[in-house]
C-alpha cells in the first residue's frame, strides 16, 4: 500500500514497547494490502502498549505503529481517537481514573469528587479523571490507578476516600488487592460461583482438584454432536441480554461451511451497575479459559479472543496467566488433552469504549478498526471475526457451558424456571448491606434477592431499582413481587439485561442519576448513525432543562419530545446502545413520575 | 473498464411491499426492490457507488416481524418478507432524524437534505436555539467519552470556522452530516488513499486527517473523490466556495457537459459544469464504466489551463 | 492476477489502477515488474525491482521456469501459437542465475511470477513506457508477448496484453490514420485496394508509399531533407529526448506551422501559428481510450477569441489551397470514417451516447463491440494465422555506464503533472514540488548531498541543475526525474535519442549521467 508516514519518530523506550508486542522491524517491509489486513488486530495492544510506557500515545508512536501495521495514519488515528483511555496529547505518567457513575453515585462519590477538584492542581505528575462505570459497584466509590513506565502499575481501588485518592495519585495505591465482595462463598447449590472464594486463581492444580478440567474431557469424549445436543437441551439463553439460545448459535457456526472459525468471549463488561463477569474472571479464570476451549473443539474453531475491558487489569493478569499455564500443560495449544484438537486463546483488551461491548462493535475493534456496530443479519455466526463464521458469548453464558457438559441438560434444567432454566448472576449495588455478585435460581423475587442482599441500608424500603443497566429501566416498590425470570421481565416491560439490580432508597435523588444516565449515553455513542449520535445529545439537553424546572415550553410537550426522541433512538439506531439509551430515563418518568415534582 | 465476468443468473424472490408483490433478484437491497415499484424512499449517506454503510438512517422501512426498523438501502430482500415504507412508525423515525440532522448541521448547500426536512414537516427548531460555533481546533481538542456539559437552553451543532489549507477545495465540517461517503471514497471503495477516515467519537466524531494535519500535509493526493460524493457541500472546489462567497454561484445559469478527459489515455468521462462560458467544477457520472464517478487530481481540477489562455 | 511491466499505472493512469484496487480488494494477486518501488509497487504481492533495461532477459527467465516447471498451456501453444520449438531452445540459456546476476532480481521472486502468471485463472499483463522508451522497444514487447502465449492468457475475458495509452487520444490518432504507413481503421496505405476506397470516397489521388515518423523527420532534417513542418498539438522542442538537438533541427527548418491551443516552445519556433480549441471541452469530436472504447468529447465552453476547431482550420487551409471540403460537422466527419473504416462502422453517434462509448471493433450497429481481442485464438481449429513466438535477445541501453557516467538516469511522470506541463502547469497541485533529482539515500550518502540542494546532472549530451530529493524506492546507482518542468530544468537535455528502429520511440528511459555538486 502506498501509505504516506506520519514524520514524527517515536522515542526509543516507545519503540521498544512497541516492538515488544509487535516483534522487530523487517529489514524489508512486505506491504500487500492481505498481508497488512493480517497484522491489523495488532494496532490495539500496539497502541496499549506506546500509552502504557509512557501515559499517552506521542504523535511519534502512533505514527510507527501505523507504519510498522501498513494502517494509515488517518486510519489509526481514527481508531485511537476513538477510545476514552487512549490520549494523544502530553499526559502525566500517573492518572486516576474516578468513577462518578450511577453506583458510585449513589455511594457519594460526588463529594469525593469536589474534594479532588479542591486539593488536587494540575501537575505534570498526575491527574486524575472522570470515568464511566468501572465495575467495582460492590466497593462503590471506585478508581482505576494507571501509572506508566517499565513495567506499567494498573489497578482498581474500591472504597475509595478522598485520602486515599489523593494518597495514590502522589504515592501510588496501597499494595492491597481490592477485596472481593463474596456474600456466598460458603453456599451450597452454587454452579458460577461454585469455585469462587475457595479456589486459588492462579493454580491450574487447584482449579482441577475442585473439579476443572472434567468438562473438557466429557465433551471431548460424546463430541461436537453430544456438545450441541446437550447445549440444546439445556435451554441456555444468552446472558448478555439478547437472550438468544446458546446452542443454536453454536450449532449454526459448527455446521458453517467456510473456516477458519473463531470463538469470541465479551467480556466487555462495560453496562453500570455491572461487575459478575469481572468477579468470575478474577476469581475463577480456569473456567472461561475451559468453557472457550470446549466452544473451540465443538464448532471447529482453533482461534479463541476473549474481549477484555481495559478496566479489569486484575481479570487480565488471572486470565494471561490462566491461558499461559494452559499452554504449558497441553490444555490449550496443537493438540488439546492429547485429542488432537487445536485451540489457542488470545487477550484482547479494550479501551475505554461501552459500545464495544455490543458485538459486531466488539469485532471491529478486535480487528482494528473503530469500534462501530454495524447492521446485522448477517449475523457473526455467518460473518464474524475477520469476517469468519463466530461463536461470540458473554463471559458468564459460556461459565455456564461446563456445568451443563459435565452433568448434562437435565442436571441443568432442575432449577429455574421453564422459560429460563438454571441460576443467573444477579449484580447487586447501591443502597443495600451487602452489596456483591448473587447467583440465584431464575424465577427469584426482587424483593428476596434485595433480602438476600441484606436489604437497604438502615432496614428502609427501596424508593426505585435500576433494573438490567443503564440501558435497562426502571422499577418501583411496588415491583419486588416481580419475579426475576426472562418470561416475567419480559411481561413486565422491563428487562435483566446483564444482571444489574441497583437499590436506590429515598437518600439518593433520582433525577441527577437519570442526568448521569442521560450523559452516559451522549459519551459512549460510537457517532456513526443520527439518531443516536445526535439524539443522545438532544436527550441529555431535554433532561437538563428538565431538571433545573426550565422546559421549553409547556411540560407535556417536553416530555412528549422526549418520548419521541426516545422512539427514533429505539427504532432507528443501528446497534443496542441507541436504541436502549432512552430505556432508563423513559421508564423512571413513565413509572416513578421524574420531573414532575413540584408541578400542578 | 471492469471486465465483466459471466456470472449465473441471480435467482428471483418475491416480497411485499406496501402491499404489492415485487419481485427481484437475490442480492438485491430493499432500496432496490422499492425503486423497482417506483417508491420514493429518501436517502442521504447511499451513494450507488459506495458501499452501503447506513448512518442517516433516513431510508428506513417497517419489515413486518423485525423489532426495530431496517435500513433499506443495506438490508437485502427476502422471500416473503412484508414492507411498510409509509407507515406511522416510518414517518416519525424519518421525520426525527431530518429534525435532529438539521438541529446540528448546515444544511443550507445540501439541498437533498433541506427538501427532506420540509417534505418530512421536521421542526429541527423544537430542540432550541443553535450554540455558538466552536473555536477552532475545540471540538478536535476533546477527549472522547470526556463529558462535554450542554449549554443551558441551547442545542448543540457542529458549527465550526472553515477549513482553508490548500488552493484546490475547502472543508467546512459546519455542514458534514458524517455520512461517511467522503472516508469510502478516499478509502478502500475507490481512491484507496485513506487520508481521511473518522476521528473522535460520539458527538464529537469527525472527518479527520491523522492528528488533524492540514490537507496538505496529509496523505492526501487532492483527486477531490470526497467532493464527488459529499452530499452537503461540506467539501466544495475552491471555485464555488469562492463563487459563493462573491454572491455569483447561480447554477441555474450553469451547463453541465459530458466530454473526456485530456490528460492520460484512460478515457475519463468528465463532466464539466459551467456557468459563464467558464468551468467552474469538475464531476464524472457515478454510472460511467470507466470512472465509476470518480476522477484523479488531473481529471477533477486540471481544466484551468482552459481558462488561462484567455 | 495483474502484472504491471514498466508502469507507474498509480500514478499514471489512477483511474485505471482504481480497478487494479478494486481486483486485489477482490483477492487478485498484483506483481509489479520496475526498477523503483513506486507508488503501484507498494501494493503489489511481489515487486520485481530489475535494472533498467534487462527487461528481456527477465522475462525470458520467466518463461524458461513457466517451461522448465510444466506449467505451459499446451492445449493453447499447440493450437493457436507457432515457433514455439525455436523458442523454447533458445530460453535454455535464460537460468536463474543468469537473470538473476543481470537483472538483479532475486531469482525467488522470478519464480513466484513465473509460477503465479501461469497458474492464474485469469492473468493481465499491462505495459507502459517502461517497455516502450527503449532502443529495442518492440523487442521487449515481444518479450511479454511471448509469455501471454506460453499461458493461454490473452483473448480471454480478464486475460490479456495491455499498453496502457498515456495520452488522451494515442490511441485514436492510431485509429484514425495518423500514422505514417496507415490509413484511418489501421487500413495499410500500400495496399492498393485500400488506397483506392480512400481514393474514390476523396476523390483525390494518395501517395502510394508510407511517410516518416517522428524520428524519421528528425534524421531528415538533420539530412536535410526535410525542409517545412507542420505541428498539430506537440511540443517535440521540449517532448523530444536530446532537446537540444531537437530545438537545433526545428530551427533550423525552413517555415514551420504550428496549431496548438497553447504558444509552447515549438510554436515560439513557427512562422505561423494557428490557435486551435481545445478539443476535448471547446469541440465536438470522439477521442478512443486505452481499451479501444470511442467516446464521445463536447463542447462545454466557447473558446477564447481567435482561436479555431481543429476542423475548421483544415478546411480553410484546403480551401486556400484551393480544395472546398465544406464546412463539414464533427458528426459528419465521422459518418465519413464509418464508411471507410470497418472497425468504427457501427459506432454511430446516437449508439455512442446511448452505450456511453464503444470499444472497437464494432462492424456495424447491431454489435456490442469487443471487450477483448484475439478471442479467435481459441476457437478450434483457430481462425487466421497462429500468433508466432518471436525470439528476442537481450539488448543493454546504448548509453553506457562509465566511470564518468556511473548512473543511470530513467524518466517518468508523477501523479499531478502531465508531460512538459502545459497543460497541468495551470492547476495549482499542492503536492507538487517541481522538478527534482531523485537519488537513493546510499547514492546521496556517497555523493554527499543532502535533500533540496542543488546539484548538476550532466550526461554525454548536456547537463541541468536540480534539486537533490531522497527517494528510498529507488535502486542504489539508480535516478529519477520527469520531463514536467521543462521550462525550469529541461531533462531531456540529458537523454538519448537511440531510438527503436521499428516504433522510433526514443530511450528515455536509460541515460548515464553522473552528479556533481555546484
Amino acid at each position: 500500500m502506498d501509505l504516506r508516514a506520519l514524520e514524527s519518530l517515536p522515542s526509543d523506550v516507545e519503540r521498544v514497547a512497541i516492538d515488544a508486542v509487535l516483534g522487530p522491524e523487517p529489514a524489508v517491509p512486505s506491504a500487500s494490502w492481505s498481508s497488512a489486513q493480517g497484522r491489523r488486530h495488532l494496532l490495539l495492544p500496539a497502541l496499549h502498549a506506546a500509552q502504557a510506557r509512557v501515559g499517552f500515545v506521542s504523535p511519534g508512536a502512533l505514527g510507527y505503529i501505523c507504519q510498522r501495521l501498513e494502517v494509515a495514519p488517518a486510519e489509526g488515528f481514527g481508531v485511537a481517537s476513538f477510545y476514552a483511555l487512549f490520549a494523544l496529547g502530553v499526559r502525566p505518567p500517573v492518572a486516576l481514573h474516578v468513577c462518578d457513575d450511577i453506583a458510585c453515585k449513589a455511594a457519594g462519590v460526588d463529594h469525593l469528587i469536589d474534594g479532588l477538584t479542591r486539593e488536587v492542581s494540575a501537575s505534570a505528575e498526575h491527574a486524575w479523571h472522570r470515568s464511566p462505570c468501572l465495575g467495582l459497584c460492590e466497593q462503590a466509590p471506585a478508581a482505576l490507578y494507571t501509572r506508566a513506565g517499565d513495567p506499567p502499575v494498573e489497578r482498581g481501588l474500591g472504597r475509595l476516600t478522598l485520602e486515599r485518592a489523593i494518597a495514590a495519585l502522589r504515592t501510588g495505591p496501597i499494595a492491597v488487592e481490592p477485596a472481593p465482595a463474596l456474600p456466598q462463598r460458603g453456599e451450597s447449590g452454587l454452579r458460577l460461583l461454585v469455585r469462587v472464594g475457595h479456589v486459588d486463581p492462579s493454580s491450574l492444580d487447584d482449579y482441577r482438584a475442585h473439579g476443572g478440567y472434567r468438562a473438557l474431557r466429557r465433551a471431548l469424549e460424546i463430541g461436537p454432536a453430544g456438545v450441541l445436543r446437550e447445549l440444546a437441551d439445556s435451554g441456555l439463553l444468552g446472558r448478555g441480554g439478547a437472550l438468544f439460545p446458546t446452542g443454536r448459535k453454536w450449532e449454526a457456526v459448527a455446521r458453517a461451511t467456510t473456516r477458519p472459525r473463531y470463538v469470541v468471549c465479551n467480556a466487555d463488561e462495560s453496562e453500570p451497575g455491572t461487575f459478575k463477569d469481572r468477579v468470575l474472571m478474577e476469581q475463577d479464570p480456569y473456567a472461561l479459559v475451559e468453557a472457550m476451549t470446549i466452544a473451540g473443539v465443538t464448532v471447529g474453531a482453533e482461534r479463541g479472543f476473549i474481549y477484555l475491558r481495559a478496566e479489569y487489569p486484575l481479570a487480565a493478569e488471572r486470565l494471561t496467566h490462566a491461558v499461559a499455564q494452559a499452554r504449558l500443560r497441553g490444555l490449550l495449544g496443537d493438540d488439546v488433552l492429547g485429542r488432537g484438537a487445536r485451540f489457542e486463546i488470545e487477550i484482547r483488551r479494550g479501551a475505554g469504549a461501552y459500545v464495544c461491548g455490543e458485538e459486531t462493535a466488539l469485532l471491529a475493534s478486535i480487528e482494528g478498526h473503530r469500534g462501530e456496530p454495524r447492521s446485522k443479519p448477517p449475523f457473526p455466526v455467518e460473518v464474524g471475526l475477520f469476517g469468519k463464521p463466530t461463536v461470540i458469548n458473554n463471559v458468564e453464558t459460556l461459565c455456564n457451558v461446563p456445568f451443563i457438559v459435565e452433568h448434562g441438560a437435565s442436571a441443568y434444567r432442575s432449577v429455574g424456571t421453564a422459560g429460563s432454566p438454571g441460576t443467573r448472576l444477579f449484580c447487586v449495588s447501591g443502597r443495600v448491606e451487602q452489596p456483591g455478585v448473587y447467583e440465584l435460581a431464575m424465577g427469584v423475587t426482587l424483593g428476596e434477592l434485595i433480602a438476600r442482599a441484606g436489604g437497604v441500608i438502615g432496614g428502609g424500603a427501596p424508593a426505585a431499582v435500576l433494573l438490567g443497566g443503564a440501558a435497562g429501566s426502571f422499577v418501583g416498590k411496588a415491583s419486588l413481587d416481580l419475579r426475576l425470570s426472562f418470561e416475567d421481565t419480559k411481561r413486565q416491560g422491563v428487562t435483566l439485561g446483564s444482571g444489574v439490580v441497583l437499590v436506590l432508597d429515598d437518600s439518593v435523588p433520582l433525577e441527577p442519576i437519570l442526568a448521569r444516565i442521560a450523559a452516559f449515553f451522549r459519551d459512549e455513542s460510537c457517532g456513526q448513525c443520527v439518531p443516536c449520535r445526535v439524539g443522545t445529545v438532544r436527550q441529555e439537553e431535554l433532561i437538563t432543562r428538565l431538571a433545573k424546572r426550565q422546559p421549553a415550553g409547556s411540560l407535556a410537550g417536553e416530555l412528549g419530545l422526549l418520548r419521541e426522541l426516545g422512539q427514533v433512538m429505539r427504532d432507528a439506531s443501528i446497534c443496542g446502545l441507541g436504541q436502549t439509551a432512552s430505556s432508563a430515563i423513559e421508564s423512571a418518568v413513565e413509572r416513578l413520575g421524574a420531573f414532575r415534582e413540584g408541578e400542578p | 473498464m471492469t471486465v465483466r465476468l459471466p456470472l449465473a443468473p441471480a435467482r428471483a424472490l418475491e416480497l411485499s411491499i406496501d402491499g404489492r408483490t415485487v419481485s427481484v433478484p437475490e442480492g438485491a437491497s430493499l432500496l432496490d426492490a422499492c425503486r423497482q415499484l417506483g417508491i420514493d424512499v429518501p436517502t442521504l449517506c447511499h451513494a450507488p457507488n459506495l458501499t452501503p454503510v447506513n448512518v442517516c438512517r433516513v431510508c428506513v422501512v417497517e419489515v413486518e416481524g423485525a423489532r426495530t426498523l431496517v435500513p433499506s438501502c443495506s438490508r437485502r430482500a427476502e422471500a416473503g418478507m412484508v414492507v411498510k415504507t409509509d407507515s406511522e412508525r416510518v414517518r416519525l423515525a424519518r421525520r426525527l432524524v431530518m429534525e435532529l440532522l438539521a438541529s446540528s448541521v448546515d444544511l443550507s448547500t445540501a439541498p437533498e437534505a433541506s427538501s427532506f426536512v420540509e417534505r418530512f414537516g421536521a421542526r429541527p427548531d423544537r430542540f432550541g436555539p443553535p450554540a455558538p460555533a466552536a473555536e477552532r481546533g475545540e471540538r478536535e481538542r476533546r477527549q472522547p467519552g470526556h463529558h462535554a456539559a450542554p449549554r443551558p437552553g441551547a442545542a448543540e451543532t457542529v458549527a465550526q470556522p472553515v477549513k482553508l489549507d490548500n488552493p484546490l477545495f475547502v472543508r467546512d465540517l459546519g455542514k458534514c452530516m458524517l455520512c461517511y461517503k467522503c472516508v469510502e471514497a478516499c478509502g478502500a471503495d475507490a481512491q484507496n488513499t485513506f487520508a481521511i477516515a473518522v476521528a473522535g467519537r460520539g458527538f464529537d466524531a469527525r472527518i479527520s486527517t491523522e492528528l488533524d494535519v492540514p490537507l496538505p500535509d496529509s496523505a492526501c493526493v487532492f483527486c477531490g473523490n470526497c467532493i464527488g460524493v459529499c452530499p452537503t457541500g461540506a467539501l466544495m472546489f475552491q471555485s464555488e466556495h469562492q463563487l459563493r462567497a462573491a454572491g455569483q454561484w447561480d447554477e441555474a445559469q450553469q451547463s453541465q457537459t459530458d466530454t473526456v478527459c485530456s490528460y492520460c489515455g484512460v478515457g475519463c468521462v468528465i463532466t464539466l459544469h459551467a456557468q459563464g462560458g467558464r468551468i467552474v467544477k469538475a464531476t464524472s457520472p457515478h454510472d460511467s464504466e470507466v470512472t465509476g464517478g470518480h476522477l484523479c487530481i488531473k481529471g477533477r481540477f486540471g481544466w484551468g489551463f482552459v481558462r488561462s489562455r484567455d | 492476477m495483474i502484472v504491471l511491466w514498466g508502469s507507474n499505472a498509480r500514478d499514471t493512469h489512477p483511474i485505471f489502477f482504481h480497478h487494479v484496487l478494486a481486483a486485489i480488494h477482490r483477492g487478485a494477486k498484483l506483481y509489479v515488474v520496475d526498477p523503483r518501488r513506486t507508488a503501484s509497487a507498494r501494493w503489489a504481492d511481489g515487486h520485481l525491482p530489475l535494472q533498467v533495461g534487462t527487461d528481456i532477459t527477465l522475462a525470458n527467465a520467466v518463461a524458461r521456469v513457466i517451461v522448465e516447471e510444466g506449467l505451459v498451456n499446451q492445449t493453447f501453444v499447440r493450437r493457436a501459437t507457432a515457433g514455439f520449438d525455436a523458442f523454447a531452445e533458445h530460453l535454455a540459456g535464460f537460468t536463474l542465475e543468469r537473470a538473476e546476476r543481470e537483472t538483479g532480481v532475486p531469482a525467488q521472486l522470478i519464480v513466484d511470477l513465473a509460477r503465479d502468471y501461469a497458474r492464474a485463472d485469469r492473468a493481465q499483463l499491462c505495459w507502459t513506457l517502461g517497455i516502450t522508451e527503449h532502443h529495442n522497444a518492440v523487442d521487449n514487447v515481444f518479450a511479454l508477448i511471448n509469455l501471454a502465449l506460453l499461458t493461454g492468457h490473452v483473448g480471454r475475458p480478464g486475460s490479456g496484453l495491455n499498453p496502457l495509452r498515456g495520452q488522451n487520444n494515442v490511441q485514436g490518432g492510431g485509429d484514425m490514420g495518423a500514422l505514417p504507413h496507415k490509413l484511418a481503421g489501421f487500413q495499410d496505405v500500400e495496399d492498393d485496394a485500400v488506397r483506392a476506397k480512400f481514393e474514390r470516397a476523396w476523390s483525390c489521388t494518395i501517395p502510394p508509399k508510407k511517410g516518416w515518423h517522428l524520428t524519421q523527420m528528425f534524421e531528415a532534417m538533420e539530412r536535410g531533407e526535410l525542409h517545412c513542418l507542420y505541428v498539430l498539438g506537440e511540443n517535440p522542442a521540449q517532448s523530444e529526448a536530446d532537446s537540444q538537438r531537437a530545438t537545433r533541427l526545428l530551427s533550423g527548418l525552413e517555415f514551420i506551422v504550428a496549431q496548438d491551443i497553447f504558444l509552447t516552445k515549438t510554436a515560439q519556433l513557427a512562422d505561423v501559428v494557428l490557435p486551435a480549441t481545445a478539443a476535448w471541452c471547446e469541440a465536438e469530436g470522439t477521442v478512443t481510450n486505452s481499451e479501444r472504447r470511442v467516446q464521445r468529447v463536447r463542447r462545454a465552453v466557447a473558446p477564447p477569441a481567435g482561436a479555431r476547431d481543429d476542423v475548421e482550420i483544415l478546411c480553410e487551409l484546403a480551401r486556400r489551397m484551393g480544395r472546398d471540403l465544406g464546412n463539414p460537422t464533427a458528426e459528419q466527419i465521422w459518418d465519413e470514417v464509418r464508411a471507410l473504416s470497418p472497425m468504427h462502422a457501427g459506432m454511430s453517434y446516437r449508439r455512442l451516447e446511448e452505450l456511453g462509448g464503444i470499444q472497437w471493433p464494432c462492424p456495424d450497429e447491431g454489435h456490442p463491440g469487443e471487450s477483448f481481442l484475439h478471442g479467435r485464438l481459441w476457437e478450434e481449429p483457430v481462425r487466421g494465422p497462429r500468433a508466432p513466438f518471436t525470439v528476442v535477445a537481450p539488448a543493454p541501453p546504448v548509453d553506457v555506464l562509465s566511470d564518468e557516467f556511473p548512473l543511470r538516469l530513467t524518466t517518468g511522470r508523477r501523479l499531478d503533472s502531465y508531460n512538459t506541463g502545459v497543460q497541468s502547469g495551470a492547476m495549482a497541485s499542492p503536492r507538487r514540488q517541481g522538478e527534482t533529482i531523485d537519488l537513493h539515500p546510499d547514492d546521496a550518502r556517497r555523493l554527499g548531498v543532502a535533500a533540496g540542494e542543488a546539484v548538476r546532472v550532466r550526461s554525454r549530451r548536456g547537463s541541468v541543475v536540480a534539486p537533490v530529493r531522497i527517494d528510498g524506492g529507488l535502486q542504489p546507482g539508480l535516478v529519477f526525474m520527469t520531463f514536467h518542468f521543462p521550462d525550469q530544468v529541461d531533462t531531456n537535455t540529458l537523454t538519448i535519442d537511440a531510438t527503436d528502429p521499428k516504433s522510433g520511440t526514443a530511450e528515455f528511459k536509460a541515460a548515464a549521467v553522473c552528479i556533481e555538486r555546484v
